[in-house]
C-alpha cells in the first residue's frame, strides 16, 4: 500500500511541479499533500519517535503521575490531537498561503509539503516530547534550564515581540476586510452582543453547556450575516456601520483594551468557543468543497514576481515566499502550545507523535487549501484585489490597466460585477489576503451549495469567519502579554504584577495595546497598503521563534547522546536561520525601497527634503522604528544560536557534565493494565 | 444484522463517541464535569461561577496560535 501511497504522491508532485503553460486541477495539490503527509507521519515521524526521541510507552507522563483533575489529566489520544488542533490553527495557515500565491502556487505548495514534514512537524512533536518529559515545562522555563539564562530572556522577549506584531498585523487585515463594508462590519459588530449574550446563557440560563451555546451562538451569527446584506442595502443603517481604515483601526484599538480589561466569563471565554466552533466548522466546509468542487488552478506554476517586484508584498521567491506562508509549514508559536496545556494531557509518551506531528500535518493540509482558494481565482482578480494603490494606482480603471501590462487579463468592468456578486462596493485594493481567501472560499462553496445566487452570503461568511478569528486572537493575546508583562513588572514593583490588582490591568493593557496599536496605525496609514511591511516583521519574528524551539531541541538531543540524529532538528534549524536572517538583512538594509526599511525612509526623506509633505516625518519614523525591531530581534536569536552551539561544543567534547534535566522515570500504570 | 455490520456500526459509535469527546474537551465541558466530580458538587450557576473563576486566570493566559 505505502508504495502506492509513494507513487501516487510522486506523479502529483511531478504533475505541480513541472507542468507549464497549462491549468491544473486543485486534486493534484490535495493528492501530493495528503500522499506526503502520510508518508511524512508513517516513516520520517515513526524514525524520530524511535531512534531519536526513544519513546517509552512503560514511562508514565506527567498526566499520569500528577493527575489532579485540572491542570493535568490523562485524555485519549484523538481529544488530546482535536484539543491540540484546535489551538494551533489560527490565521496563519490562510492569510500566509494567499500572500504568497502571488509567486504563483508552485513555491509555496513545496514549502509547506516539505517544510511540514522535515520542519513544522518535527519541531512540534519533539517540543511537546520534551515538555512531556519535564512535567509540561514551558519553552521559555525549558530554553533557560537547557541553553542558559540568556537563552530563557531571549525567548521571554521573542515571545512578546511575537505577540505584538502578531496582533497589530492581524488587526490590520480585518481592518483591509472591513473597511467601506458596512455588511462585513455589521456582522462582525453584532458578534459582540452575541458572546456577551453567551455569556449569560452559560452563567445563568444553562450552566456549562459550552457546545449547546456555541451552537445557538453560531445560528445567532449566521442570521446577522443575512441580516447584514439588509442592512448594507438600506442607505440609513449602512451609513453607521461604514467605515474608512483608520476609523476602524481606532474601534478596534479600543476593543482590543475593554476585551483585555473586561471579565474573562464575560467576553473572551464566549467569544472564544464562538470563534472556534465556526473555525472547525468552516475548514471542515472548505475540506469538503474542495474535494466536491476540484476546482482547476487559474494561477500560473510561477509568475514574473519571483524576481521580488510583486505588487502583494516585495522581495524574491528566496527568502521571502518561506517566511509568509509561516504556520503553514513551521510556526515558532506552536512550541508555546506544545509546551503548554497539550503536555499535561498527553496519556502515553507514545501518542505524543500522533499530536505532535499529526496535528501540525492537519495545520499544512488547511494551509493547502487556502492555497488552492487563491489560486482558483484568475490571476487579474487577485492581484487587483491583493495590490495597493501605491503599486497599481488609485482609480479602478489605472488598478486594471496596470495589471493587464503585467500579462494578467482583467477589467475594472469586471471587477465591479465580482464586487456586485460579494456585496461590496469594490474589491480593488484590498490588501491583507483575508478579501481574496473570501472572494476564492465563495467562488468553491458556490460551485457546491447554491450556485452564484449565494455567493455574496459565502463572501460575508468567510469574512466574518477569518475577523472573528482574528478579534479571537487579539483580545486573547492582549491578555497574554498583559499577563507577560505583569510578571516581568511585579520583578521591579511587586504591586503591579498582581494580576487582579486594577491599576496594573489598566496599565499594563495599555501598554500591550500602544504597542500593537502603534503597528496597526503604521499600516493603515501605509501608502504600499501596510501588509508590505508588517506581514514579512510578522514571518520574520515567528520563525525566529521557531529558531529558538530548535535550538532548545537541538541542545536536548546532543545532551541525550544522540548527537548523531542531531541533523533532525539540526537542519531545519539551519535553513532556518539562512531565511529568517537573509530576510531581516533585506527588510533592513536593501537598497530597494520597497523592500529596505532604511532605503523607504531614505527616499521619503529626500522627497520631504524636496517639498515639504505633511506626515512624512512619521512614516520614517516608522520605517526606522521597523528596521530597529527587526534587526534587534535578529540580534537576540543570534545571540541564543551561538550560546546553543557553545552548549553543544561544550557537551560533545566533554568538557561540560552532561545534565539532562527530565523528571525521573516512574513506570505507567496505564502500560501495565494494557499488558494484564 | 451479520457480524460484519455490527462491528462497522460499532466503530462508527465509536468515532462519533471519540468526535464528542473530543469537542467536549475542546469547548471546557469535560473540564466543568470534571470540577464537579472534585468538588462534589451538582451542576448549578453558582457551581459554574466557581468553575469559572477556577479556570479563568488559566485560560486568560493561553496564548492563541497564529
Amino acid at each position: 500500500m505505502w508504495v502506492v501511497i509513494a507513487g501516487l504522491g510522486a506523479l502529483a508532485t511531478a504533475t505541480i511541479a513541472l507542468r507549464r503553460g497549462e491549468l491544473i486541477n486543485a486534486m493534484w495539490l490535495v493528492v501530493a499533500a495528503l500522499a506526503s503527509f502520510a508518508l511524512g507521519y508513517r516513516f520520517y515521524g515513526s524514525f524520530v519517535a524511535a531512534k531519536v526521541l526513544a519513546l517509552d510507552p512503560s514511562r508514565a507522563t506527567p498526566a499520569e503521575r500528577l493527575d489532579n483533575g485540572r491542570d493535568f489529566v490523562p485524555t485519549n489520544k484523538w481529544v488530546v490531537f482535536g484539543h491540540h488542533f484546535a489551538a494551533i490553527a489560527g490565521p496563519g495557515p490562510l492569510v500566509g498561503p494567499v500572500l504568497a500565491a502571488q509567486f504563483g502556487y508552485l513555491p509555496g505548495t513545496l514549502w509547506i509539503l516539505a517544510g511540514a514534514v522535515f520542519g513544522g512537524c518535527v519541531q512540534d512533536f519533539v517540543i511537546l516530547l520534551f515538555s512531556v518529559r519535564r512535567d509540561g515545562k514551558s519553552m521559555t522555563e525549558m530554553a533557560r534550564e537547557e541553553i542558559g539564562r540568556l537563552g530563557g530572556f531571549v525567548a521571554y522577549i521573542a515571545v512578546i515581540s511575537i505577540i505584538v506584531i502578531l496582533l497589530g498585523a492581524t488587526a490590520l487585515i480585518v481592518v483591509n476586510a472591513l473597511k467601506s463594508s458596512p455588511w462585513g462590519t455589521f456582522t462582525i459588530a453584532m458578534t459582540v452582543p452575541i458572546a456577551l449574550l453567551m455569556g449569560f446563557y452559560l452563567r445563568r440560563l444553562r450552566p456549562g453547556k459550552v457546545l449547546e451555546s456555541s451552537a445557538v451562538g453560531f445560528v445567532l451569527v449566521m442570521l446577522a450575516i443575512l441580516a447584514g446584506k439588509w442592512v448594507s442595502q438600506d442607505p440609513t443603517f449602512a451609513r453607521y456601520f461604514t467605515f474608512a481604515a483608520p476609523t476602524l483601526a481606532m474601534l478596534i484599538i479600543i476593543y482590543g483594551f475593554a476585551a483585555s480589561a473586561m471579565p474573562v466569563w464575560l467576553l473572551l471565554a464566549p467569544r472564544d468557543y464562538l470563534s472556534t466552533f465556526v473555525k472547525l466548522g468552516t475548514i471542515a466546509l472548505l475540506v469538503i468543497g474542495i474535494l466536491a468542487v476540484r476546482p482547476v488552478l487559474q494561477m500560473p506554476a510561477l509568475t514574473r514576481f519571483v524576481d521580488g517586484t510583486g505588487p502583494v508584498f516585495a522581495g524574491s521567491v528566496f527568502p521571502f515566499a518561506f517566511i509568509t506562508i509561516a504556520c503553514g509549514a513551521i510556526s515558532g508559536f506552536h512550541s508555546l502550545i506544545s509546551s503548554g496545556t497539550t503536555p499535561k494531557l498527553i496519556r502515553r509518551e507514545t501518542e505524543t507523535r500522533l499530536v505532535g506531528y499529526g496535528a501540525m500535518m492537519a495545520e499544512a493540509t488547511v494551509a493547502i487549501m487556502a492555497t488552492i482558494a487563491a489560486c482558483v481565482l484568475q490571476p487579474g482578480t487577485y492581484f487587483a484585489i491583493n495590490s495597493p494603490a501605491g503599486v497599481v494606482g488609485q482609480t479602478a480603471e489605472a488598478a486594471a490597466s496596470t495589471i493587464r501590462n503585467w500579462g494578467f487579463p482583467v477589467t475594472s468592468a469586471e471587477m465591479q460585477s465580482l464586487a456586485h456578486a460579494v456585496g461590496e462596493q469594490t474589491l480593488f485594493n484590498r490588501t491583507g489576503g483575508a478579501p481574496a481567501f473570501a472572494v476564492g472560499m465563495a467562488h468553491i462553496f458556490s460551485r457546491s451549495l447554491g450556485g452564484d445566487a449565494v455567493m455574496a452570503i459565502w463572501y460575508h461568511f468567510a469574512i466574518m469567519f477569518e475577523a472573528l478569528f482574528i478579534l479571537t486572537i487579539l483580545d486573547a493575546g492582549t491578555r497574554v502579554g498583559r499577563f507577560m508583562l505583569q510578571d516581568a513588572l511585579g520583578h521591579i514593583w511587586r504591586p503591579l504584577g498582581r494580576t487582579s490588582w486594577y491599576p496594573s490591568i489598566l496599565s499594563t493593557s495599555a501598554m500591550i495595546v500602544a504597542a500593537w496599536g502603534y503597528f496597526l496605525w503604521q499600516g493603515v496609514k501605509d501608502p504600499l497598503g501596510g501588509i508590505n511591511s508588517l506581514w514579512p516583521l510578522f514571518g520574520i519574528a515567528n520563525q525566529l521563534l521557531a529558531t529558538v524551539a530548535l535550538c532548545v531541541a537541538t541542545t536536548i538531543i546532543i545532551k541525550m547522546g544522540k548527537a548523531k540524529y542531531a541533523a533532525v532538528t539540526l537542519v531545519p534549524l539551519a535553513w532556518l536561520v539562512s531565511v529568517t536572517f537573509t530576510a531581516a538583512w533585506h527588510k533592513v538594509l536593501d537598497p530597494n525601497p520597497r523592500i529596505g526599511f532604511l532605503a523607504h525612509a531614505r527616499q521619503l526623506a529626500a522627497r520631504a527634503a524636496a517639498n515639504s509633505m505633511p506626515g512624512l516625518s512619521r512614516l520614517i519614523l516608522n520605517d526606522r522604528l521597523d528596521a530597529m525591531v527587526t534587526g534587534a530581534l535578529v540580534g537576540l536569536v543570534a545571540l541564543i544560536v551561538v550560546e546553543s552551539v557553545l552548549v553543544w561544543g561544550r557537551v560533545l567534547s566533554g568538557r561540560n557534565r552532561v545534565e539532562v534535566r527530565e523528571a525521573p522515570f516512574v513506570a505507567s500504570r496505564f502500560a501495565a493494565e494494557e499488558q494484564a | 444484522m451479520n457480524h460484519r455490520q455490527i462491528t462497522r456500526r460499532g466503530r462508527i459509535v465509536r468515532a462519533l463517541l471519540l468526535l464528542r469527546g473530543a469537542l467536549r474537551e475542546i469547548f471546557d465541558e469535560s473540564a466543568y464535569a470534571r470540577f464537579l466530580t472534585r468538588q462534589h458538587v451538582p451542576s448549578s450557576p453558582a457551581a459554574y461561577r466557581a468553575f469559572l473563576r477556577e479556570c479563568g486566570i488559566r485560560k486568560a493566559r493561553q496564548a492563541r496560535c497564529c
